[in-house]
C-alpha cells in the first residue's frame, strides 16, 4: 500500500529523508537499517571539496533551526569514489544532489554522478541560500532556473529533479521554467532564508550572519507552495518541509506530493524515518485509504472525496 | 552501539549554583562504556526547543543501570530540563562520540585530570576508570567561585585534587595552568576538558607531552550528520574534523582550536 512510481525512481515507500539531513547515510546504516526507505537524497556535491561555513553554522528558533553550512563536501571525485560505494549494497535509490557556483559547475557533477550505478535521480540544488555564488542565484530567475535545468538534461543519465527555493515572490513562476525546460520532477521547499541576533552582543548568531530556516515552524509555507505548484505544473512533486510525523506525510501528500522527504528531523531523532514509515499503514487505514497513491492531491477542489468508510 | 531510549529520571538535584546532577536508569547504560562519551537529551516533549542538547557523562553504574549527567543551567533547553523531576521519563541519544583514550600501559604513570567549570564532569568517570586499571590520577579543577564547585570530595577520593578559582575563594586565585605552576604537578598524560581558551594554554604549556582535550561545539544532531559542529585542522583547508562524531576528545594538535 506504499509503493510510489516517480521517474527514475521505484519507492518502496514515499518517505526518504532530504539532502543535508543524512550525511551521506554512514552514520544512519549504523542506528537501522536503510533498506527501508523510500530513497536517499545524499548530501550536496560540488566539483571541488568545500569546508563550508564557519562555525556557529546552527542556531535554534522556535519550532525550528537555522543553518548555514555551507554545502561542505568531499568534492564530486570525494562522493563518487568515498561516500558512494558505501551504499551499494542497499536496495534503496540515491538521489544525488548536485551544487556548483555555473551551470559548467552544475553540468560537470550531473554527468560524472549521474553515470553511477546506484544513482537513480538527480537532485538539481539552485536554492541552497548559504553560499555566495551559485545556488539560489540560479532558482530565484526563472530563466536562469531554465538555462541551468536545460544545460544540466542534456549531460544528466538519470531524470532531474528540481529543488525549488521559497525565497521568491511566485514559485509556481519558476516551478513552470523547470518543467518547461525539462524537469522531471521537483523538490520543495528549501529552506527560508532567516537570521538571529544574540542578545549580549547584538551581532548575528550565525558566523555566516544569516541561515537556512528548516523544521516544523515552516510547514504551512510548504504545504502552500505545494499547494499551489502542483496546480501549475504536471511533473510530480517530492514534497519537504518540516515533516516530523506519519500525520504530516499525509498532509503533504494531500497537498499535492508524490513523495516526501524528512529533513530536520533526523537531527533531532536520528530514527524517524523508520519511525514514520512504520507508522504509514496503520495511519492511512485510519483515514480510508488501501494506498498512498489515494492521497495524492486530495485537497484540490476536484479530487474525490475520500471514503472514511472503505477501511 | 548508540541507541534512543526514554530513560527514567531516578535523582535530580542542585549540587552547586545552577549545577545540576541528573541520574538516570535503562538499558541504555549497558552501551556506555569509555569516559568522555556524551549523551544528546531531549529536553521537551515540544517543538520548542527544538533540538536535543549534548551533555557528557559523568559517571557509569552498569551494577543498577543507572548514569549521571552534570550540567549547568544556563539556557531555555537546560532550564527546562532543570524541571524534570524523579520518576518522569527523559528521552535520550547515546552513547555518542569517541571518549578518552585509555588502556593498561596508563597503570603505575601519573595522569594529571584538569577540567575548566562545566568541563569537569567527564573527568570524574575518567578518573574512575584510570583508578580501576591501577593508574595514579591527579585532578587541577577550575571553577569561577566555590559557590559553583562540585564533586570535590568525589575527586579527592581518587586521588590528589587541586583548585583555581578566578576570584580565589577556592583553592588557587587564577587559572588552572596557575595551579599546576603553583603546585609544582609533574605527570605522564594529560586530560582536558573546558573552555577553549584553557585548552589552549595547557596545548601551548605541554607541546612534549601526550595531551587528549575534549572539546565542546554547538552541535545539531550529535551522530555526524548535520556538520554543524565541525572545526579546522592544521595546514589543510579543506579538511576537518566533527567534534560530535570524531571527537568530542582529540590528540592535541589533531585539530586547530579556534572553533
Amino acid at each position: 500500500m506504499l509503493n510510489i512510481t516517480l521517474p527514475g525512481l521505484s519507492l518502496k515507500n514515499p518517505v526518504m529523508p532530504a539532502s543535508g539531513c543524512f550525511g551521506f547515510g554512514k552514520e544512519f546504516s549504523s542506528l537501522y537499517d536503510l533498506n527501508k526507505l523510500g530513497a536517499i537524497m545524499i548530501k550536496a556535491a560540488t566539483p571541488e571539496a568545500r569546508f563550508g561555513n564557519e562555525t556557529p553554522r546552527v542556531a535554534e528558533t522556535p519550532g525550528g533551526m537555522l543553518n548555514a553550512i555551507g554545502l561542505q563536501n568531499p568534492g564530486l571525485l570525494g562522493v563518487i569514489q568515498g561516500e558512494l560505494p558505501r551504499l551499494e549494497s542497499f536496495d534503496v535509490p540515491i538521489i544525488a544532489n548536485v551544487a556548483g557556483s555555473s551551470i559548467e559547475d552544475y553540468m560537470k557533477v550531473a554527468e560524472q554522478i549521474s553515470q553511477v550505478p546506484n544513482v537513480a535521480a538527480l537532485e538539481l540544488n539552485i536554492s541552497c541560500p548559504n553560499v555566495k555564488t551559485g545556488g539560489i542565484a540560479f532558482g530565484t530567475d526563472p530563466k536562469m532556473a531554465a538555462d541551468l535545468t536545460a544545460a544540466v538534461k542534456r549531460v544528466s543519465s538519470v531524470p532531474v529533479y528540481v529543488k525549488l527555493s521559497p525565497n521568491v515572490t511566485s514559485i509556481s513562476e519558476i516551478a513552470i521554467a523547470a518543467e518547461q525546460a525539462g524537469a522531471d520532477g521537483l523538490t520543495m521547499i528549501n529552506t527560508l532564508l532567516g537570521m538571529r541576533l544574540d542578545l549580549k552582543t547584538g551581532r548575528p548568531v550565525l558566523a555566516n550572519k544569516t541561515g537556512g530556516l528548516s523544521g516544523p515552524a515552516i510547514k504551512p509555507v510548504a504545504i502552500r507552495m505545494i499547494h499551489e505548484v502542483s496546480r501549475a505544473v504536471t511533473i510530480p512533486i517530492i514534497g519537504m518541509g518540516g515533516i516530523q510525523s506519519a500525520e504530516d506525510v499525509l498532509e503533504f501528500l494531500y497537498a499535492g506530493a508524490s513523495a516526501v522527504a524528512v529533513g530536520t528531523a533526523n537531527f533531532v531523532n536520528p530514527f524517524i524515518c523508520s519511525e514514520i514509515i512504520d507508522a504509514l499503514p496503520e495511519m492511512l487505514s485510519r483515514y480510508g485509504f488501501r494506498h498512498v497513491r489515494e492521497c495524492i492531491g486530495r485537497s484540490h477542489e476536484d479530487a474525490p472525496e475520500p471514503d472514511y468508510h472503505r477501511a | 552501539m548508540t541507541g534512543k531510549e526514554d530513560m527514567l529520571i531516578v535523582s535530580h538535584r542542585e549540587i552547586a549554583a545552577n549545577i545540576f546532577e541528573l541520574v538516570l536508569q535503562g538499558e541504555l547504560t549497558l552501551q556506555m562504556t569509555k569516559p568522555g562519551q556524551f549523551v544528546h537529551v531531549k529536553v521537551s516533549e515540544t517543538f520548542v526547543p527544538l533540538l536535543r542538547r549534548p551533555i557528557s557523562i559523568a559517571r557509569i553504574s552498569r551494577e543498577d543501570k543507572t548514569f549521571t549527567i552534570i550540567y549547568r543551567k544556563s539556557g531555555e533547553g537546560t532550564a527546562l530540563l532543570s524541571k524534570k523531576k524523579p520518576g518522569e521519563k527523559a528521552d535520550v541519544i547515546g552513547p555518542l562520540g569517541n571518549g578518552f583514550p585509555i588502556d593498561s600501559s596508563l597503570k603505575g604513570k601519573k595522569v594529571l585530570l584538569t577540567g575548566g567549570g562545566i568541563g569537569v564532569p567527564p573527568l570524574y568517570e575518567l578518573s574512575r576508570q584510570l583508578k580501576a586499571i591501577g593508574a595514579v590520577p591527579v585532578h587541577v579543577l577550575g571553577f569561577e567561585n566555590i559557590e559553583s564547585s562540585f564533586y570535590k570530595e568525589e575527586f579527592a577520593r581518587l586521588g590528589d585534587t587541586y583548585f583555581s578559582t578566578t576570584d580565589g575563594s577556592l583553592g588557587v586565585k587564577g587559572f588552572v595552568t596557575d595551579a599546576i605552576s603553583y603546585h609544582e604537578i609533574e605527570f605522564d598524560r594529560l586530560y582536558a576538558c573546558g573552555p577553549t581558551p584553557m585548552l589552549k594554554a595547557l596545548e601551548t604549556r605541554y607541546t612534549e607531552r601526550e595531551v587528549y582535550l575534549s572539546l565542546e561545539e554547538r552541535m545539531g544532531c550529535g551522530i555526524g550528520a548535520c556538520f554543524a559542529c565541525v572545526c579546522h585542522i592544521p595546514n589543510d583547508p579543506a579538511g576537518y574534523k566533527k567534534v560530535c562524531s570524531d571527537g568530542p576528545v582529540f590528540r592535541a594538535g589533531e585539530v586547530v582550536l579556534s572553533c
